[in-house]
C-alpha cells in the first residue's frame, strides 16, 4: 500500500524538479537582492511610500481593465486580445471633447462636470467597441475550435488599433491638465501624497465596487455568472445566452473607458498605441488574481501594480544593476510567465485548471 | 407592403452599414492616398477603384441577401441600398462644410470631401452627382446579380483581374521592360497606370481565358488524370525545373527594386515555415518566436563584428553557433511551457518574447549586446571571392536556406515524429496515452522551429548590416502568425503564399505601407469567419475545420 508520499514522488517527472530549481534560484535572487537594497539604504521611506502610493494608483487601473478581460474569460473561455484597444478607444476619443472644454476654458470654471462628461464619452465609446467587437467578429465564432477565436482576436485587436491610427493620426496627443489634480497633499513626517493617485485610487474603487454590487447582486448579474458557471444549464434555465455574453462585453468596455481615461489622467498623453503594454499587463493581473474571478482581477491588478512599481528598486538595485527601471515591463512579464508556470489558477483560482486551459 | 418591409430590410439596413463603413474609409485616409496612384491612365484611380468596389460590394450583398429572389425585389433593394450609402457620404460632406472635421479626423481634408468623394465635381452638383452615381450603381449591381451564373463569374474575374494588373504595375513593367520589346511596355503601360487598349486587352484576354476553362477545364483535368503515371511524373520534373529557372534567374531579370522585394519575401517564407513546424505541424501557438530570430541574428553580430567582441569570424562559422543557440533557447524557453496550452502557451511566449527583447534593449546589458544602439558592420559571406552583397546576390543565400527549410519540413511532415506531432496536435491526453512523448515531441517542435528562426537570423543580420532590438518587436511575431494562417496553417505551399500575399503585395505598393497592419488585421478576422483554413490549406487540416464545425453545430 503506497503512502501518499510514495504516490506523490512517484508523479514528479524530471521536467518537474528542472522547473522547481528555476522557481528556487528565482527565489534565492530575488530575496538576496532586496537584502542587499535594503542593506545599502539607498532609498529612504518617502521614496518608498511614493513607490507604494503610484504602484496602488497604477494597479487600480490595471485592476479595472483586468475585469474585462476576466469577464470575457468567464463566460467566452478565450482571451478578449482587442480588449487593450477597447481600453484605448475611449480615451482618445473623448480626447478631442477635453481638449475643446480646453479651449473653451470650460475646464477652468466647471472642472468636475468636464471631468463626467468626459468620462461618459470615453466609457460611452469604449462600450460600444466592445459591443462591436463581440457581435461582429467573436459571435460567429462561439462553436469553432479554441485557436480560432484567439486569432480573430489578435486579428480584431490589430484592426482597431490601426483603425484609430487612420481616424485621429499617429501623434501623441497631450491631454488637457486638470489642475484640481495637480500637486500633493502633504501628511505627517515629510510623506506628501498626490491628488491625482487619490483620485485615481478613489475612482478605480468606486468603478469596482459599483460593477462588483452589479454582478453579485442584480439579475443580470446573476445570469452573467451563471453563463460563466455553465453556459448550457443556464440557457436551460431560461437565460439568453447571446444577450448575456453582449452585457458583458458591454460591462468590460465600460470599466475599460474609465481606466482608459483614468490612465490618460495619470500619464497625461494618448496615443494610438497606448492599449498595448497596459492591456497584458491588465491581462497579467487577471492571471495572477485567477482568470475568472472578479476579486482576483482586483487583487492582481494591485499586487502587479505594486510589484512594478516597487520590484526594480527592491529586487534589482541591490545587485548594482544600471537603469532597473527600464525593466519595469520585463518584471511584469516575468511575473506573467512565472503565474503561468508555477500556478496557472492564480492567487483566488480554483475553478480552471490547466486542463480547461 | 411586404415589398417596403423587404426594401427596408434587405436594402436600407445594408446601405446604413455600407454607408458606415465607406464614412470610415474616407475617414482613414486611404481613398485619399490612393487616389495618387492610376489603375487606367487619365481614367480612374486606386483610391476611386477601392471607392466603387466597397460600393458595389455593398449593393451586391444587399441584392444577395433578398429573400424571395424576385427580379423586382432584387434590383429595388440593391438600389435603395446604393442610395442609402452615399446619402450617408453627402451627410459628411453637409457636416463638414459646417465644422472642421480635421480638429478630430486628421484625413478628412478638403479635396477628400469636395472633390475625390464627389468625383472631382465640386459644390453641391458634386453632391447630386455622388447620389445619381448611387442609385446607379445599385441599379446595375441589381441587374449584375441577376445574370447567368456563368456571366457574373467571367465579368467579376475579368475586372479583379484588371484591378489586379493595374495595382501591381511596377511588377508587370519590370518584368516587361527587362526582359521584352519597349514597344509591348509602351502599348501596355503608361508611366503611372495602364492605357486604356491595354486595359481592355487584359480583360478581354482573362474574360477569354476564364470561359475557355470553364469549357475545356474538365477535359484537361480529367487527360491529366488518364496519362500514365510515369509521363505525368516527366510532366511534374519538367514543371519543377522550370520553376526551378525561373527562380534561379529572377532577380537578374527584375531589377534591384524586384529583388529587394523578393529577399524580403523569402526571409519571412524562411521564418514562417520554421514557426509552421511548431504552428501548424505541432499545434502549439508560439508568439515569442521573434526571440529565436532575434537570437540568431545577435549570435551571428556578436561573432561577426569588430565591435563588441572583436572576434571578426567569418559568417560562415556563425551559421552552425547561431542555430545552435537558437535550438538551445528553443529548447530551454520550451520546458517552461511543456505544460500549458493554447491561449495560455500563446500569452506565456509572448511573454518570453518581450522580455528577451527588454533585456537586449536595457542599458544594464548594453556593454555585451549594444543596447538600443545595436551592433553594426555584420560580415557579409563571402566564397571564393564571391561576396553577398546586395539583394541580388543575398537572394541566393535565402533560397538556399528556403529549399533547406522546404525539404526538412517536407520530410518531417509524415515522418514518426511529424505523425507524432499531428497525434499531438489533435489530442494531446489521447497522445500520450498512445505512447508518444509528449516532453520530447514538443521539445523537437520547439527547437526545430527554433533552429530555423535563428537561420534566418543570421542571413537576416548580414542582410543589413546592422541590428537593433526594435527590429525584434512583438509585431515580427504576430506578422509570421498571420501569415501563416492567411496561407493555410501546416502547409508548406501556404506559407509561400501566405508570405507572398502579406509581406510582397504591401512592399510593391508603397502607398499601401500606412494601411498595411489595418489590412492585416481585417484580412484575419475576414479569414477566421470565412475560410479559417487559409488560402492553400493542407487537405488534412481543412477537413478537420469543416469536420469540427458540423459536428458542433449537430451535436
Amino acid at each position: 500500500m503506497p503512502t501518499k508520499f510514495q504516490r506523490w514522488k512517484e508523479s514528479i517527472t524530471a521536467t518537474d524538479i528542472v522547473m522547481w530549481s528555476i522557481g528556487f534560484v528565482l527565489l534565492v535572487l530575488i530575496i538576496i537582492g532586496s537584502i542587499l537594497t535594503l542593506r545599502a539604504g539607498r532609498y529612504t521611506t518617502v521614496q518608498w511610500f511614493d513607490f507604494v502610493i503610484y504602484g496602488l494608483a497604477q494597479g487600480s487601473i490595471y485592476a479595472l481593465v483586468a475585469m474585462g478581460y476576466t469577464l470575457v474569460y468567464g463566460v467566452l473561455r478565450m482571451i478578449n486580445f482587442a480588449h487593450s484597444e477597447v481600453f484605448m478607444s475611449g480615451p482618445f476619443t473623448a480626447y478631442y471633447v477635453a481638449a475643446y472644454f480646453y479651449r473653451s476654458s470650460l475646464l477652468e470654471s466647471h472642472p468636475f462636470i468636464c471631468l463626467i462628461i468626459v468620462f461618459i464619452v470615453s466609457m460611452t465609446i469604449s462600450t460600444l467597441i466592445a459591443f462591436l467587437l463581440e457581435r461582429i467578429a467573436y459571435r460567429p465564432l462561439r462553436n469553432a475550435p479554441r485557436l480560432i477565436p484567439l486569432i480573430t482576436a489578435i486579428g480584431a485587436s490589430f484592426t482597431l488599433m490601426y483603425l484609430f491610427r487612420g481616424l485621429y493620426g499617429t501623434g501623441f496627443q497631450a491631454y488637457p491638465v486638470w489642475k484640481v489634480f495637480t500637486g500633493k497633499w502633504a501628511l505627517f513626517k515629510g510623506l506628501e501624497i498626490g491628488k491625482i493617485q487619490v483620485f485615481v485610487i478613489f475612482a478605480a474603487a468606486l468603478v469596482m465596487i459599483a460593477l462588483y454590487l452589479f454582478i453579485q447582486r442584480t439579475r443580470i448579474g446573476k445570469a452573467v455568472r451563471s453563463v460563466s458557471e455553465d453556459k448550457e444549464a443556464a440557457s436551460l434555465m431560461g437565460v439568453d445566452i447571446d444577450k448575456t455574453i453582449s452585457i458583458t462585453f458591454i460591462i468590460g468596455g465600460a470599466a475599460a473607458g474609465a481606466a482608459g481615461v483614468l490612465y490618460a489622467l495619470v500619464f497625461k498623453q494618448v496615443f494610438f498605441m497606448m492599449g498595448f503594454i497596459p492591456g497584458i499587463k491588465a491581462f497579467t493581473a487577471a492571471v495572477l488574481g485567477g482568470i475568472g474571478n472578479i476579486p482576483g482581477a482586483m487583487l492582481g491588478g494591485l499586487l502587479l501594480g505594486l510589484l512594478e512599481s516597487i520590484g526594480p528598486a527592491l529586487f534589482l538595485d541591490g545587485y548594482n544593476i544600471v537603469a532597473p527601471y527600464q525593466l519595469k515591463d520585463a518584471i511584469a512579464f516575468l511575473v506573467l510567465v512565472l503565474v503561468l508556470i508555477f500556478r496557472p489558477t492564480g492567487l483566488l483560482g480554483e475553478r480552471l485548471a490547466v486542463k480547461k486551459a | 407592403m411586404e415589398q417596403i418591409r423587404a426594401i427596408w430590410r434587405y436594402g436600407i439596413k445594408v446601405g446604413i452599414i455600407g454607408g458606415i463603413v465607406l464614412i470610415l474609409m474616407s475617414l482613414i485616409g486611404i481613398i485619399e492616398v490612393f487616389t495618387k496612384r492610376q489603375v487606367i491612365a487619365d481614367f480612374i484611380s486606386m483610391g476611386h477603384v477601392l471607392y466603387l468596389a466597397a460600393g458595389l460590394f455593398v449593393c451586391y450583398m444587399a441584392a444577395k441577401r433578398t429573400k424571395p429572389a424576385k427580379p423586382l425585389w432584387v434590383i429595388s433593394s440593391s438600389f435603395f441600398a446604393g442610395l442609402t450609402t452615399t446619402f450617408f457620404l453627402v451627410l459628411l460632406i453637409i457636416l463638414g462644410r459646417y465644422i472642421n472635421l480635421r480638429m478630430m479626423f486628421i484625413n478628412a481634408s478638403d479635396l477628400l470631401l469636395n472633390n475625390l468623394l464627389t468625383f472631382g465635381v465640386e459644390g453641391n452638383s458634386g453632391m447630386l452627382l455622388l447620389l445619381y452615381v448611387g442609385m446607379f450603381t445599385g441599379l446595375i449591381t441589381g441587374l449584375f446579380y441577376l445574370l447567368p451564373n456563368v456571366v457574373r463569374t467571367v465579368i467579376l474575374w475579368s475586372l479583379a483581374g484588371l484591378v489586379f494588373a493595374g495595382v501591381l504595375q511596377d511588377l508587370f513593367r519590370s518584368i516587361l521592360t527587362n526582359n521584352f520589346p519597349d514597344i509591348i511596355s509602351e502599348w501596355l503601360l503608361t508611366s503611372d497606370g495602364l492605357t486604356m487598349k491595354g486595359a481592355f486587352a487584359i480583360f478581354i484576354i482573362i474574360a477569354l481565358v476564364i470561359i475557355s476553362w470553364s469549357i475545356k477545364g474538365e477535359g484537361i483535368k480529367q487527360g491529366w488524370q488518364n496519362l500514365p503515371k510515369k509521363q505525368q511524373l516527366t510532366w511534374r520534373t519538367v514543371g519543377t525545373i522550370i520553376l526551378l529557372v525561373i527562380i534561379l534567374v529572377a532577380p537578374w531579370r527584375l531589377g534591384l527594386f524586384m529583388s529587394e522585394v523578393l529577399t524580403i519575401v523569402g526571409l519571412y517564407v524562411l521564418l514562417g515555415l520554421g514557426l509552421n513546424i511548431v504552428v501548424g505541424y505541432a499545434g502549439l501557438l508560439d508568439l515569442g518566436y521573434v526571440a529565436f530570430f532575434a537570437i540568431g541574428a545577435y549570435v551571428t553580430a556578436l561573432i561577426t563584428s569588430p565591435e563588441i567582441m572583436n572576434l571578426n569570424w567569418s559568417l560562415w562559422a556563425a551559421i552552425p553557433f547561431a542555430i545552435f543557440f537558437g535550438i538551445l533557447a528553443g529548447v530551454l524557453l520550451g520546458v517552461p511551457v511543456l505544460k500549458m496550452r493554447g491561449d495560455y502557451l500563446a500569452i506565456a511566449t509572448m511573454g518570453f518574447g518581450e522580455i528577451i527583447r527588454l533585456l537586449v534593449l536595457s542599458d544594464a546589458l548594453r556593454p555585451f549586446l549594444g543596447g538600443s544602439q545595436g551592433i553594426g558592420k555584420i560580415a557579409k559571406p563571402q566564397i571564393l571571392g564571391f561576396v553577398f552583397k546586395g539583394p541580388q546576390e543575398i537572394y541566393y543565400l535565402i533560397i538556399a536556406g528556403c529549399m533547406l527549410v522546404i525539404f526538412v519540413s517536407w520530410r518531417l511532415k509524415d515522418s514518426r515524429i511529424g505523425r507524432a506531432w499531428k497525434a499531438m496536435r489533435e489530442d494531446e491526453d489521447v497522445a500520450q496515452a498512445m505512447g508518444i512523448n509528449l516532453v520530447s515531441n514538443k521539445l523537437l517542435a520547439f527547437g526545430t522551429g527554433a533552429g530555423f528562426a535563428a537561420l534566418s537570423g543570421v542571413i537576416f543580420g548580414s542582410k543589413i548590416g546592422s541590428i537593433y532590438p526594435h527590429s525584434f518587436n512583438i509585431m515580427v511575431s504576430i506578422n509570421i502568425v498571420c501569415l501563416i494562417i492567411f496561407g493555410g496553417i501546416g502547409s508548406i505551399p501556404g506559407v509561400i503564399v501566405g508570405a507572398a500575399a502579406l509581406i510582397g503585395l504591401p512592399e510593391l505598393l508603397r502607398e499601401f505601407a500606412e494601411y498595411r497592419f489595418l489590412v492585416y488585421g481585417i484580412a484575419l478576422v475576414v479569414m477566421m469567419l470565412i475560410r479559417p483554413e487559409g488560402l492553400w490549406p493542407e487537405e488534412a487540416h481543412k477537413r478537420e475545420l469543416h469536420e469540427g464545425t458540423a459536428k458542433e453545430a449537430t451535436g
